[in-house]
């Protein structure tokens, strides 16, 4: 199959070799669950069950509200403790409204959905609905519900459902595992989502440096025609969504514009294997792989987590993490982001638990910018970071908008390049957050000058009317006495005359 | 175990640092430095070791100056590169105060008084060796022929050391023109080109540097290897030296062939003065070049057309400090003007038409 080069990129330490080889295990079950009721983009989801109340397994918890959200079941029997604000596993560290689930430690599953017996004889909507009511997000990290992204088939029309299996994030090997592994759920998953979408075509993309996943789902492909496999260069960031359809298709998704506009879907493996458990078992996600990796952490592991399960819990049970802990990240070091505790749970898009040394990070303090221009060369998306970053320092945010800042991904290229050690993502999260909080400003403002506006415009048309009313009654009030002087006239001349 | 949370991905960062950039280059440089260091001999090395430490000394003033730390900016090996390649744009055997007057001209003035490093707008070394090249014509342009370490022409340590801090050499006596120089002294007496290249260091002399030239710029394929090294090490690109040594050679093979008594050929234009060096080491300084790919085509393009036109036209018979410092000044156009294509945009900054919508 063609490939089509993309731009920039660069190829970081991988480090997989540290858990690429570990068989995905389970997680004992934990004995307190912890489920945010936001795991996902989109409005968070709405409980449906009060504290006392005894649930089961793959009962549902929190029912999706709003047109983006997700519902959320239980991962486990038991009963339900506290509904209450915690620490979200966000660097903001702010809190947010969690269900805390005891486990009764019987793990009975409640009644399960019906098993769709023939998904391709099923319609569209059905599966659409199905993947809605099993809760699945975008397992790539992108939390996007995968149910939304599933009805993109009504507007668009589709070529390719592009199954994402790059996984170009250093240390991380999840996605690597679940495709060895679960080879034939991936690709079954994988086909259904295309019938949703109304896609006759199925490719999986896998960086070149997962041979074993390659080869499974090679396998697995051979038996159904439309699924094709390809492996893709090794480079950094191929996994983002725009420049794996570039690479693949050859086709460049316009700005501001969604990869279906070019007819093609990207979902990632470890979601079609989770709309595979939905369909085809009934089961609505409940779990998920997540690799614990990075120097401080005593034995890293590819393990399949119960949602709401601790990532101190998870981390001990990887031996622990060493004292040399530098960063925390939920994620990949890409991409991912710092955890402000390790009593945070494990959510539908954790990737990875990385514990990393001060030797892995190798961060430093910045020092002056030198332009040399790496950052440019080495942005995947053409952008030119060293004059975007002095422009945010120089607080000229309409200046790097003009430049683009709004479209810059975050994958980081740039800043792992640097060799001044600045941290370029950082202003340009910055910039970008600024910028929509501006426009949301802007807006606001305009939507009260206008409702003022309108507001003016009705008082001076009450105004006007009273005094139109009021012009109108003076004159008939003249006109009345103007009547009634001329009836007196008449009279006192006619008595006159009399 | 202390967790930081205090910014954005990425948490890891690939091994690249200023100081190990900065390293690099003089590590390219090295090759050729010490074979020119040779050739030229002990006078050579005093005004080299002259020339970093008044550099050195310069940079720890102006930080002490300012406020900062003196230590760490040292380290980061910015002002060594400033330094040596000062000290190889000069005349081997000039005497020390120019080398100090250049030094402090280029650190204090053309870097310090930017702001420091990385907010100088033209580069430093050239900055230094333009001003001592305009105050002090005479030691500037008086060049020696090469006479290698423990060779019999070769000065002892005493002789050099006058040469150098004393009296200077007897300019008479020894001193000489380098290529470029000659043919353009002798061009403006009427001998053509085509006569004066006759007494013109042979090919194969320009290829191994020996003739009189500048402290660091005649080996030419030292010079090479070292610009090699930094673009195999992706220090450099190969957009400016390439678009610089093309234009340049083009321009003198175009005019050589139209009128082969007024212009050197291309190959000459190539090998003599400073065009290697200042196409891998000089042009190609990241501060003061542009950022972007295209707006580097379009610099060392700028650089090489200025240098032959300098050679060519101008009183000076070596152009390429000058060539610089001119497109050191078009730098912040060239970046405005050449900018990549952004993903998923049109050159103008449109988003990409929707297939089927034209």
């Amino acid at each position: 199959m063609k490939l089509f080069p993309i731009l920039g990129g660069i190829h970081p330490e991988y480090r997989k070799e540290l858990t690429s080889e570990k068989a995905i295990v389970a997680l004992p079950l934990p004995k307190t669950l912890y489920l945010p009721l936001q795991q996902h983009m989109g409005a968070p989801a709405n409980t449906t069950v009060n504290v006392g109340d005894t649930v089961k397994k793959g009962q549902l918890l929190a029912k999706a509200q709003g047109a983006i959200s997700a519902a959320l079941h239980a991962p486990t029997s038991g009963t339900i403790a506290a509904i209450t604000e915690m620490t979200a596993p966000h660097p903001s560290g702010l809190p947010q409204l969690t269900i805390v689930l005891d486990s009764d430690g019987k793990d009975e599953w409640a009644e399960p959905m019906p098993v769709i017996a023939d998904p391709f004889a099923a319609s569209a909507n059905e599966i659409k609905a199905r993947v809605a009511e099993a809760g699945i997000v975008g397992m790539g990290g992108a939390t996007f519900p995968s149910a939304v992204k599933l009805g993109l088939g009504n507007q668009h029309k589709l070529e390719i459902l592009l199954l994402n299996g790059a996984e170009c994030e250093p240390y991380l090997t999840c996605d690597d595992r679940v495709m060895r592994e679960f080879a034939e759920q991936v690709v079954d998953g994988a086909r259904i989502m295309a019938h949703a979408l109304g896609a006759p075509k199925v490719i999986i993309a896998v960086e070149d440096n997962k041979p074993q996943a390659v080869d499974s789902l090679k396998a697995e492909a051979a038996k159904t025609p439309n699924v094709d496999v390809v492996g893709v260069p090794v480079q950094y960031p191929m996994g983002a969504e725009r420049h794996l359809t570039q690479a693949v298709t050859g086709r460049e998704t316009p700005a501001r514009k969604l990869t279906a506009d070019v007819g093609v879907v990207v979902h990632n493996v470890a979601t079609a294997r989770a709309v595979h458990q939905a369909v085809r078992l009934g089961r609505p996600l409940l779990s998920r792989v997540v690799t614990v990796s990075g120097g401080a952490v005593a034995e890293p592991k590819n393990i399949e987590v119960p949602l709401g399960t601790r990532v101190s819990e998870l981390l001990d049970f990887c031996g622990g993490v060493s004292a040399a802990a530098k960063r925390i990240i939920s994620g990949g070091p890409m991409m991912g982001q710092p955890l402000p505790s390790l009593d945070v749970a494990v959510v539908k898009g954790t990737s990875g638990i990385l514990a990393l040394t001060q030797a892995e990070t190798n961060e430093h303090a910045p020092s002056p910018c030198i332009r040399c221009g790496s950052c440019v060369t080495y942005c995947p998306c053409g952008l030119v970071p060293v004059e975007m970053a002095s422009y945010i320092r120089n607080d000229k945010l309409d200046l790097a908008a003009k430049i683009g800042v709004q479209d810059c991904v975050s994958c980081g290229s740039c800043s792992y390049i640097c060799p001044s050690h600045i941290p370029l993502v950082h202003f340009f999260n910055y910039a970008k957050g600024k910028i929509a909080a501006l426009d949301r400003e802007r807006r606001k403002t305009e939507q009260t000058k206008s409702l003022v506006e309108a507001h003016n415009a009705r008082l001076e048309r009450q105004a006007q009317a009273k005094r139109e009313a009021a012009a109108k009654a003076k004159a008939a009030k003249e006109a009345a006495e103007a009547a009634a002087a001329a009836q007196a006239q008449t009279n006192s001349a006619g008595g006159a005359n009399a | 175990m202390s967790i930081v949370i205090d910014k954005s991905g990425p948490f890891t960062h690939g091994p690249n640092s200023v100081q190990r950039t900065m390293f690099t280059v003089l590590a390219a440089l090295a090759p050729a430095t010490l074979y020119n260091l040779w050739l030229f001999g002990l006078p050579a090395i005093f005004l080299f070791l002259v020339t970093m430490a008044a550099c050195a000394l310069c940079e720890a003033a102006c930080i002490r100056i300012s406020g900062g730390n003196p230590d760490r900016a040292l380290g980061d090996g910015s002002v060594a590169i400033t330094g040596w390649l000062l000290a190889l744009s000069l005349p081997p055997w000039a005497p020390w105060w120019v080398a100090v007057v250049a030094s402090v001209f280029a650190v204090c003035l053309a870097k310090h008084a930017f702001g420091g490093l990385g907010q100088n707008v033209f580069n430093p070394a050239m900055v230094g060796r333009v001003v001592v090249l305009v105050s002090f014509p005479l030691q500037m342009t008086s060049f020696v022929t090469p006479k290698p370490l423990f060779t019999p022409g070769s000065p002892g340590l005493a002789e050099s050391l006058t040469i150098t801090f004393g009296r200077g050499f007897t300019l008479d006596g020894i001193s000489t023109a380098s290529p470029l120089g000659f043919i353009k002294t002798e061009l403006s007496k009427g001998v053509p080109v085509t006569q004066s290249l006759s007494s013109f260091p042979s090919l194969g002399d320009m290829m191994i540097g020996f003739h009189p030239g500048s402290m660091g710029e005649t080996a030419v394929p030292l010079i090479l290897l070292g610009g090699l090294f930094l673009m195999w090490r992706k220090i450099i690109s190969w957009h400016i030296p390439v678009s610089m040594l093309a234009t340049l050679f083009l321009m003198g093979t175009i005019f050589s062939t139209l009128d082969p008594a007024r212009h050197t050929s291309g190959m000459v234009q190539l090998l003599s003065g400073a065009s290697f060096l200042g196409a891998f080491f000089i042009a190609t300084d990241y501060v003061t070049s542009p950022v972007s790919k295209s707006g580097q085509l379009a610099f060392g393009f700028g650089v090489g057309l200025l240098t032959w036109i300098i050679r060519t036209y101008a009183g000076y018979p070596e152009g390429v400090a000058f060539a610089v410092l001119l497109m050191n000044a078009l730098t912040p156009i060239l970046d405005q003007h050449f900018r990549p294509r952004v993903f998923g945009r049109t050159r103008k900054g449109e988003p990409l038409p929707v297939r089927g919508d034209k």
